[in-house]
């Protein structure tokens, strides 16, 4: 497990974070400037932080007390940059063969075939970058990072440069890299959406610390914690495909409840995450009636925060997982809720966006 | 070409060329890794090489032939050295090789320099975590994307050295077969009488072959560009 502790003094801005990435995909989340993509650039070498420790097992990258820094060509990791920064002067076949040329005879190395094959890009072998749209980069660029024989992959908002429709394209790609690949993956992210559908481990970031680390469906379903900001608060729950109905609708089961969504592209029998949007949650004290919305949950009130505007944030937690709702406080005191309280959630079918949905890791 | 051109015509042409071509190439290593330094490094003392390198751009090219002979000349502290490992540059067609690179140098660093840094560092800082030392992002990132400039610098370095009069005949003299390049001897047609046209001949050669160098590095330029960054 990789172990990172951390502090630097900017002069203005000081980061000042610990935490532990366990396998699979830890996503640092957290609004611009809460020093996310400076943690990364210490675990890659690209900043030399005054103090710190970066290390997994006997495998140490940085130890200031004992001054080791290694640099960054002997840090044998894959980074997929933001801006995908492959080489233009080479073809991609080149590029993807630029990291494994490096790397130790003896390391254990992904099959080319398969990555390519895994990323789509076949057909692009032989282009040059300036030949490729903006997601066939990243797709590339992942595809170097995971070809050099990696002990950890890097990820700085692979996404934030594409637009939505490239975005719909790539994330697919990083899900299965989680689960197809052993290697552990760091991954930079002010987006709920990304967060809830890759996170095996989320750490909430805000202004150069720690404030949470935990399970991806802990750490998004603590109301205390808004890391992406009031519009991105939102649960994650994890529920299984049962059927696809003749009216387009799929029905999902989560904890023994039904869940209906719009059509979801899977066989029945898949495992799904799915995001709510705290926003997107209606509470009612009793179960309502003649109502459009499909997906009404009981539950119990675990938790509240009331915000500095004129809302608040309500934690229910229901036997398909963690809800969070996003109410006004006035309605919050009209309804007399309160932990303990019980309610029911009711989520609109069509308020579910297909991007915030994924596959289970 | 040996028809139209006299003899010593000829020899002055072909002395040029194998001077040019000698300072180019033997100052290209050390042009790349000044351009390098002065494009990425910082050094206390830049500032410094940085005017040494530009220095015989500015000063009169008399002051650097004198430079050159005072250092290497055989009385020279450089040059008795150098004497003693029977390398002698003054007189000879090695020494007009040396001033022809001194003169052309700072041509050469900026172009270069020019290109080094218009290589995105960003670039590099992904060729290192992919795995590569210093030495090899410079080889397969830094060297490669600078190329175009390197040899747009190295073109401009060999015209200008073909050019070199001043410190050439400062340094070495004006000695037929050793050290009369096409500028001296245009220089010395036209001290006698009745040499305007071997003049006039050496006169179109240097225009040619400016000419076609300014092409070439025009077209290699382009071609290089083209394949570097596909834009």
């Amino acid at each position: 497990m990789l172990e990172v502790s951390l502090t630097h003094d900017f002069g203005g801005f000081k980061l000042d974070a610990a935490f532990k990435a366990p396998p699979g995909v830890t996503v640092l989340f957290g609004r611009s400037g809460s020093g996310k993509t400076t943690i990364v650039n210490a675990v890659a070498g690209l900043l030399m932080p005054q103090h710190g420790r970066i290390a997994s097992g006997d495998w140490v990258l940085l130890d200031t007390d004992r001054n080791i820094r290694l640099r960054p060509h002997k840090r044998r990791l894959g980074y997929v940059f933001q801006e995908g920064r492959l080489f233009p002067h080479l073809s991609v076949r080149q590029n993807l063969a630029y990291g494994a040329w490096f790397a130790p005879k003896d390391a254990p190395r992904e099959n080319t075939a398969r990555v390519v094959d895994m990323l789509g890009i076949g057909p692009l072998m032989d282009r040059r970058p300036a030949a490729l749209s903006g997601g066939e980069k990243q797709r590339v660029a992942i595809g170097r990072a995971l070809l050099s024989a990696p002990k950890l992959i890097l990820a700085d908002e692979p996404l934030a440069a594409l637009d939505d429709a490239r975005k719909a394209e790539i994330l697919p790609y990083f899900e299965r890299l989680r689960d197809e690949v052993s290697v552990p993956i760091l991954y930079v992210s002010h987006s709920a959406s990304e967060v809830a559908r890759l996170a095996t481990t989320v750490v909430a970031l805000d202004n150069g610390r720690v404030m949470a680390q935990g399970p991806a469906a802990d750490v998004l379903g603590n109301p205390q914690l808004r890391p992406g900001g009031a519009r991105d608060v939102g649960a994650v729950l994890t529920a299984r495909i049962l059927r696809h109905h003749d009216d387009g609708l799929t029905e999902l089961e989560a904890g023994g409840l039904p869940l209906f969504l719009p059509h979801v592209t899977a066989s029945p029998g898949t495992g799904l995450r799915i995001r709510i949007a705290a926003h997107d949650v209606i509470l009612s004290r009793d179960r309502p009636q003649g109502l459009s919305a499909l997906n009404i949950l009981p539950g119990t009130i675990a938790e509240m925060r009331a915000g500095d505007g004129p809302g608040a944030i309500v934690a229910l937690d229901t036997a398909a997982g963690r809800v969070l709702a996003r109410v006004t406080r006035r309605s919050a005191n009209a309804m007399g809720l309160a932990p303990g309280v019980q309610v029911h959630a009711v989520i609109k079918t069509v308020a579910v966006a297909a991007t915030d949905i994924g596959a289970v890791g | 070409m040996q028809d139209w051109l006299g003899p010593a015509e000829w020899q002055a042409v072909a002395l040029s060329l194998r001077v040019s071509f000698w300072a180019t190439l033997a100052s290209l290593p050390l042009g790349i890794l000044v351009a390098y330094a002065l494009a990425r490094w910082r050094f206390p003392g830049k500032q410094v090489l940085n005017g040494l390198v530009h220095l015989p751009l500015i000063l009169p090219p008399v002051v650097t032939g004198y430079v050159l002979l005072l250092t290497f000349g055989t009385q020279g502290p450089l040059g008795r050295i150098l004497a003693d490992w029977g390398v002698v540059l003054a007189f000879r067609w090695t020494g007009a090789a040396v001033a022809a690179a001194v003169m052309a140098f700072p041509l050469m660093v900026r172009a270069i320099r020019l290109s080094i840094e218009a290589v995105d560092p960003k670039l590099e800082q992904a060729s290192a975590t992919l795995g590569a030392s210093p030495l090899w992002v410079f080889l397969t990132v830094t060297l490669p994307m600078a190329l175009p400039g390197i040899i747009a610098g190295t073109i401009l370095a060999f015209a200008k050295a073909m050019g070199e009069f001043g410190a050439t005949i400062t340094f070495v003299s004006n000695i037929p077969g050793q050290t009369r390049t096409i500028p001296s001897a245009i220089y010395a047609f036209l001290q006698v009488p009745g040499g305007e046209a071997s003049a006039m001949r050496l006169v179109i050669v240097s225009v040619v072959v400016a000419m076609a160098a300014l092409l070439l590095s025009e077209l290699i330029g382009r071609r290089v560009a083209a394949r570097v960054g596909g834009t």
